[in-house]
Formats: structure tokens, C-alpha cells, sequence
């Protein structure tokens, strides 16, 4: 055996630290080390260029590199490895900068320990098999979680490339939060105008299931081969009868808030969520409708002239198989009622953008008038607050919602537009505007349109005279600043959804301690996830504006279509075996196994000249995940890549 | 083990979860968080993959302490790995107290791949914590 070993010093941010010409000596010290060296940046082409050579000439047949995170390159110098006609299994990592010279400063220290961790990578790697990756079929799929912008993105992208997609949106509507929208900044676009097209598209496009008013209720599988429980709540419509035609839901007298225009107008229990809904199909509110409530009314079955009415439609679960989930679940709104200073969201005259964005839409419930909620009247001296609840550790969200700038930027112009008389006064801590033409957007509505902007928070609002008071400090002037306002509009910062993590588990993807999705990597993996064929678009993830959301749906899109266009998957060999000599059969290891990975078998035992049970493992299956092994009496199971034996000489050599 | 007390650093061996953990102490240097060289990290596919004696086998070889650290129960990437790890760590702890080893030495954290700031305070106190238990006598080293 010839292990060589690769001291890289990722320019300086190792070997600022770490003295690896040092630790490359050290390594000579090693059992069985016969070459070490160093470079400025192992993992670039003349860095392996340097592995290869050295694998060649000093007929090398084990690899040590001592570099970054194994998450990083490890499939890097893999394949580096199998391009040098080693085995890529005979390689190990050494993580010297994440967990060594990136979190050390004294350099003795630093070094001391790098070199610790290469020892154990040494000792590791010693014991590594040679392997082969094993191949799975795909199914040819995709599941998209969440119908807003970035799923039906998501969705025709991967249509233009005729693959199946299924879209599981659980409103009644495919739209999302974009289909709340007036207007979109920075070029004013109307946001219907731009959405509505491409809800049509994606509900007539032949690749395209969509499966409204449905919740994720189970996921189980891996990559190629995800298999997803879908709850299709009861619509009490029968979709292949009802035109949409409206009958129904002129007639029906239960009459309750609309949670579309977030309380500002009242909707039928049996509704759309707005005009343009797609599919067309209204619903009926289980928890609102008096024939299901106390079996009186019936009146949208009389009515409708289809039949399409059915009071006892229940929920079905159906289960369809997938390659890859695309995961575009969106966002909700920072629930201000936590905030005394602006009256715990008692006031009917303070709102949040989204209602405001809804009354300056000309099919929104007060058709493009912008009102006081309370009165009616219009609203002609209108103070907008930002930073509300984002950037604020103490009650919100420590993360910047990198939106609200801009959409109360556009705020503040469809106020003058709306309201020719009116003035707007925006309260800010910064003007956050990084991206195209954003800043000339903010400038304009504050020379061209007259927004007064004050640097500074308000510290109390109160209703006198029929008029919020507003109250707050202009720090840039250093003055007091009392303001008679009709309306106050609040940037209400961008949050997970209440049930993300529940979500995450299900699909086995870590979230942060916001509820939002973590991406593998966030620079070089954005829109992937540690769990191999799940990917994120969109504002699940973080906070996102229209672009950028559009922007990862499609780099999502092209993720999924990557794996989809392989003929088989690549699967790692890092699995569960076991030596059937030792195993007494005991079964331990198959109760231990969450995924259903291991069978029995009947051997034929020479010695005992009898049959005998033992455990085994189905390679497909495992996932790698070693549960078995601590569980077995006998030692009889093991795991490639991390066994026993390397784990037991790593604790020894340390 | 040098007999100069002064001179002796705490020697802790940590087992961290490849999903959760160990993403999560590679985030701590993404972050440039700064925090003692003690720990050793071993690198397991899941927390559930430490088998009790690899424990024993650190204790019975001089290491001062042992860190199994895994995801968030209800996280774990392979649905109930950490249920396994936490179970066995009980059981393994209550043998140790059985045994007169301070429990000190042997502990058991959830560090999620965004908790970088968790992972250095861990790291911080252990070390502490194991400085304070003193040098553990049982390895033959």
C-alpha cells in the first residue's frame, strides 16, 4: 500500500493558519505514506494535474487530500482519482480549513491539529474498499410543491423539456402571492398581466397535472424514486362537471371574510379565491357552508345546471411516484400585532402592504380606490413604516426581508397615482435597493413623485380625531416628527410559512432557525438541498423579489432535468453489509432499519450441515446510514466508508 | 498522560452527524468562528451510527470526553436515527454513572447545519466542562 497525500493551501486561507509544508513532512511520518506534497489550490486543474502525476510515477494507490470541507470536493478528487485508474473510494478527506484553519488563529495550534485530522484521514483511508457505484432506474417525474410564481415556473420549464410535472398547490387557485399583487417594481408591469398568461400556460400545458386544493401528506423514497401521498381535500365540486360558470356562488348567502383580500371584502362559502382563478372551479368552505354545518341551504345544488355539487365528496389520498420535488412553498407575512407601538394590529387604519397592494388593484375589493378601511374615506396623507418585524431581534425576524424597500418604494408611487392630493411619508432605517434599475426606482418616487422620506422610527401611533397620530424621530434632522396620517402601511417582512418545518421533515431537508430552507451550498448549491432530488425555488428559502424568485425556479427546473435525463441514477456504495459467517440472524438490525433495507435469507451453513437465517442487505435500498451496525451483537454488519474498523483505529491513533 | 497538570489540554473526541452536525461545524468556519482545538472530529453518517463502544474504546484509550452530535430530533435526514442515538446514550450514560465515570465526560448535543454559533459555544463549554472534570484516568495513555 501507497498512500499519498495532498496538502492544499487554498491560497491563504489554509496556509495563513496551518504551516502545511509542516504538516506535508509530518506526513512522511505516517505508516505507509510514501509521498506527501503541497499546492496553492488542490482542486484546480493543475492541482489535480499534480495528483495524477504522482499518482502515476510513484505508483500511488491511495489518496489523502487535506483540504476544505469533504461536502465540498470530495467528488472533485473522486473523480480525480478514477481519471488515474484508482478506485475513487480510495480516497479520503482531511477537512483542514472549516474545522481547522478557519476557526484557529494561533498558527502552532492550527498546524497541530491539521495535522491530527490528516492523521486520522490517513489511518481511515488504510481501510477503504475499493467500490462500485450501483445504478437505479429514474421515474421520469417531477413533483412541485406550491403553485405561486416560482412553482409554475418551475413547472414549464421542465415542460419545454416533455417531462411529467405534478403541481400540488393547496389553495383553490394556482397564483400564489404574486396573484395579490397590483403592480411590480421596478418597471410597474401589472402583476395579473404578467401571471394570469402563465397560469393558463401551465394549466393547458398536455405535461402538467395540477392538483389544487391538495396537501403533501407523506413522502417517502429517495432520489428517482420518491413516493408521495397527496391529501385532495374535498372540494365538494365535481371538477369534471363544473364550468365555472358562477351560479352558484351568486346564490350563496353565507357570507364570510376573504382571506385573498385579507379581510378587506366578504366571500361566499362556495368560492374561487379571485376572478381569475385557475383551474376555474370554486370550493366550498367546509367550516362556513350551512348545508354541510346543519344540512340547511342546498341552495348551490339546486342552482347549478351541471349537477356539479356533491355535499358528500370526500378527501382522497392518492400516491404517485417521482424523481425529483421541486419544493416552491413560498412565503407568509410577519404578524404585526406583537408591536405596541403601532397598536397591536387593532387599528382597522393601520395595514399591512399586502392590503394595500390589494385596494390599489382595480379588481380588488374597494376597485382601486385607496380608502381608510375604517371609514371608507380616501386616504390622502398615508405614512408607510418599514422594517416591520424584519431586522429586529427582539420581537421579528433578525434577517432583512430585502423587499419591502422597493415595495414601498412602489407604494408610495401608486398612492400619488391613485391619489393625486396625497403625500406619502416612509419611515426607513436604510434604503435597501441592490438590484437592476431598483435604486433609480427609489429616486424617482421620492423627486418625482414627492415621497418624503425620514430616516428614523416611529415610537407610537394613535388614533385622535378620526386621524392615526403618528409619532416617530427623524435622526438624520435630529427632530420629533408628529404626523396626522388617514393610513398608516406597514413593510411587513417576509417569513417561513407557519408548517415549514413539518414540510422539511417530511422531505428529510434541514431548515434554519427561521423555518426557512437550507441550500446545500450558498454560493456554489443554491438551489439544491442536502437530500439528493430535492431542491428549493424561491422564497422558502429566503426572501426573494419576483426576479430572483423566477431566477432559482428555472436553475431548480434545470437541477431536476439534469437527473431526469440520465438513463439510470448513480448510486453511492456506501451501504450496509453483511458477513454472513458472523451473523446469528438474530433480525436486530432489521428492526433498527427505518427504511425497509434489509431481508433475511436461508444459507446453507457447511459446518453445522443445516440451513440457517441470516440477515441481508438489499443495495438499492440503503441509504448508508449505519443504524444497523450499532445495533448488531455480533459485529456482523457493517458499513462501507465508515466501519468499524476505521472508526476504532481512528479513536486509536488520535 | 504527562503527570504536569498545567500541561495537559483536554482531549475530546466528537462523533458528528455528516447531515446535520458536521455541516454545521463546517458553517462555524465559513462564519470564522473561533473556538478551541480540542475536539476531534469523526465524521459518521448519522449519530445513530455510534455504536457504544466505539465510546468505550475512547474512554478505555485516554480521550478526557465524548461528543456524539446529531440533528434536531424530528430532522434527522434518515428519519429516526437520532431517536436510536439519544435511546443508546441514556443507557450508555446510566452505565457510566454505575461505573463512578463523571457523566461530564460523556454528552450528546443537536447541532443543525445553520447552528454554527451553537456548535463554537458547544465546543467552548465542553471543553471547559472536560478542563474542570480533569484528566481522565482510566486510559492507559
Amino acid at each position: 500500500m501507497k498512500i499519498g497525500v495532498f496538502v492544499c493551501h487554498c491560497g491563504t486561507n489554509i496556509a495563513a493558519t496551518v504551516d502545511v509544508e509542516k504538516a506535508a513532512k509530518a506526513a512522511l511520518n505516517l505508516a505507509k505514506v510514501k509521498f506527501s506534497t503541497t499546492y496553492k489550490y488542490m482542486c484546480s486543474s493543475p492541482g489535480q494535474a499534480l495528483i495524477k502525476d504522482a499518482i502515476k510515477e510513484k505508483g500511488l494507490d491511495r489518496i489523502v487530500v487535506c483540504a476544505c470541507s469533504p461536502s465540498l470536493h470530495e467528488k472533485t478528487f473522486r473523480e480525480c482519482l478514477k481519471e488515474s485508474g484508482i478506485n475513487p473510494y480510495l480516497l479520503e478527506i482531511a477537512n483542514i480549513r472549516e474545522h481547522c484553519s478557519w476557526v484557529h488563529r494561533d498558527r502552532e495550534t492550527a498546524t497541530r491539529k491539521a495535522i491530527e485530522i490528516m492523521k486520522l484521514a490517513v489511518t481511515k483511508v488504510t481501510h477503504n474498499r475499493p467500490l462500485e457505484k450501483t445504478h437505479m432506474p429514474i421515474e421520469k417525474r417531477v413533483l412541485v410543491i406550491g403553485g405561486g410564481i416560482s412553482g409554475i415556473q418551475s413547472a414549464i420549464d421542465i415542460s419545454f423539456a416533455k417531462f411529467p410535472v405534478v403541481i400540488v398547490e393547496r389553495e383553490a387557485s394556482i397564483g400564489g402571492r404574486m396573484a395579490r399583487f397590483d403592480k411590480t417594481f421596478p418597471t410597474l408591469d401589472c402583476a395579473a398581466c404578467i401571471l394570469t398568461p402563465k397560469m393558463v400556460t401551465v394549466a393547458q400545458n398536455k405535461y402538467v397535472t395540477l392538483h389544487t386544493y391538495a396537501e403533501i401528506e407523506e413522502v417517502t423514497g429517495h432520489v428517482g424514486d420518491f413516493k408521495v401521498k397527496i391529501r385532495k381535500k374535498a372540494r365538494f365540486v365535481d371538477t369534471s362537471k363544473c364550468t365555472g360558470c358562477g351560479a352558484c356562488w351568486n346564490k350563496c348567502p353565507a357570507k364570510v371574510a376573504s382571506e385573498f383580500d385579507l379581510g378587506l371584502c366578504k366571500r361566499t362559502a362556495i368560492y374561487t379565491p379571485f376572478p381569475q382563478a385557475v383551474p376555474n372551479i370554486p370550493v366550498i368552505d367546509r367550516e362556513n357552508c350551512l348545508y354541510l354545518k346543519s344540512k340547511k341551504c342546498g341552495l348551490c345544488q339546486k342552482v347549478c345546471p351541471f349537477g356539479a355539487i356533491n355535499y358528500q365528496m370526500q378527501d382522497e389520498i392518492i400516491e404517485e411516484k417521482f424523481g425529483a420535488i421541486i419544493v416552491a412553498t413560498g412565503f407568509t407575512q410577519f404578524d404585526h400585532s406583537v408591536y405596541g407601538e403601532y397598536g397591536y394590529g387593532k387599528y382597522r387604519d393601520v395595514i399591512t402592504g399586502l392590503h394595500f397592494e390589494r385596494m390599489a388593484n382595480s379588481s380588488g375589493p374597494t376597485g382601486g380606490k385607496i380608502i381608510r378601511p375604517s371609514d371608507g374615506k380616501v386616504a390622502r396623507d398615508v405614512v408607510f413604516i418599514q422594517c416591520v418585524g424584519s431586522r429586529d431581534e427582539q420581537k421579528g425576524v433578525s434577517y432583512c426581508s430585502r423587499l419591502c424597500c422597493m415595495y414601498t418604494a412602489k407604494h408610495a408611487l401608486l398612492l400619488k397615482e391613485h391619489n393625486p392630493d396625497s403625500q406619502a411619508y416612509v419611515f426607513y432605517i436604510d434604503i435597501r435597493a441592490a438590484g437592476k434599475n431598483y435604486e433609480e426606482f427609489v429616486k424617482k418616487v421620492q423627486n418625482e413623485y414627492g415621497a418624503v422620506y425620514l430616516r428614523g422610527r416611529v415610537s407610537r401611533i394613535f388614533e385622535k380625531g378620526g386621524k392615526l397620530i403618528v409619532r416617530g424621530a427623524d435622526t438624520l434632522s435630529g427632530a420629533q416628527i408628529e404626523i396626522k396620517a388617514d393610513l398608516v402601511v406597514l413593510a411587513v417582512g417576509l417569513i417561513a410559512q407557519n408548517d415549514a418545518a413539518k414540510l422539511a421533515q417530511m422531505l428529510h431537508i434541514p431548515y434554519d432557525q427561521n423555518n426557512l430552507f437550507t441550500e446545500a451550498h450558498p454560493k456554489l448549491a443554491p438551489v439544491e438541498t442536502i437530500t439528493s432530488g430535492v431542491f428549493l425555488t424561491g422564497a422558502c428559502q429566503s426572501p426573494k423579489d419576483i426576479p430572483d424568485t423566477v431566477a432559482t425556479a428555472s436553475a431548480a427546473s434545470v437541477k431536476a432535468l439534469g437527473l431526469l435525463v440520465q438513463d439510470q441514477l448513480e448510486k453511492e456504495p456506501l451501504v450496509a453489509r453483511v458477513d454472513k459467517n458472523l451473523c446469528s440472524g438474530c433480525q436486530a438490525c432489521i428492526k433498527a432499519c427505518s427504511f425497509n433495507a434489509i431481508e433475511t435469507k436461508e444459507v446453507e451453513d457447511r459446518a453445522l450441515k443445516r440451513k440457517r437465517t441470516v440477515a441481508e442487505v438489499i443495495e438499492g435500498v440503503c441509504s448508508g446510514c449505519g443504524n444497523c451496525t450499532a445495533v448488531c451483537r455480533m459485529s456482523a454488519i457493517d458499513l462501507e466508508g465508515f466501519s468499524n474498523r476505521q472508526i476504532m483505529e481512528e479513536i486509536e491513533v488520535l | 498522560m504527562t503527570g504536569d497538570r498545567s500541561e495537559w489540554e483536554p482531549k475530546i473526541v466528537g462523533f458528528l452527524c455528516n447531515w446535520c452536525s458536521y455541516a454545521g461545524a463546517d458553517l462555524a468556519g465559513q462564519s470564522r468562528l473561533e473556538y478551541p482545538p480540542n475536539v476531534k472530529i469523526i465524521r459518521v453518517p448519522c449519530s445513530g451510527r455510534v455504536n457504544p463502544l466505539f465510546v468505550l474504546k475512547c474512554l478505555s484509550s485516554g480521550v478526557d470526553g465524548v461528543l456524539i452530535s446529531g440533528c434536531h430530533t424530528g430532522d434527522c435526514h434518515y428519519s429516526e436515527g437520532n431517536f436510536h442515538a439519544r435511546r443508546r446514550f441514556t443507557i450508555l450514560r446510566k452505565l457510566f454513572e454505575y461505573l463512578g465515570i463523571d457523566p461530564k465526560r460523556f454528552q450528546m448535543a443537536w447541532v443543525s447545519a445553520s447552528e454554527a454559533d451553537k456548535w463554537a459555544k458547544l465546543v467552548k463549554g465542553l471543553v471547559e466542562e472536560i478542563r474542570q472534570a480533569g484528566p481522565n484516568k482510566l486510559g492507559h495513555r
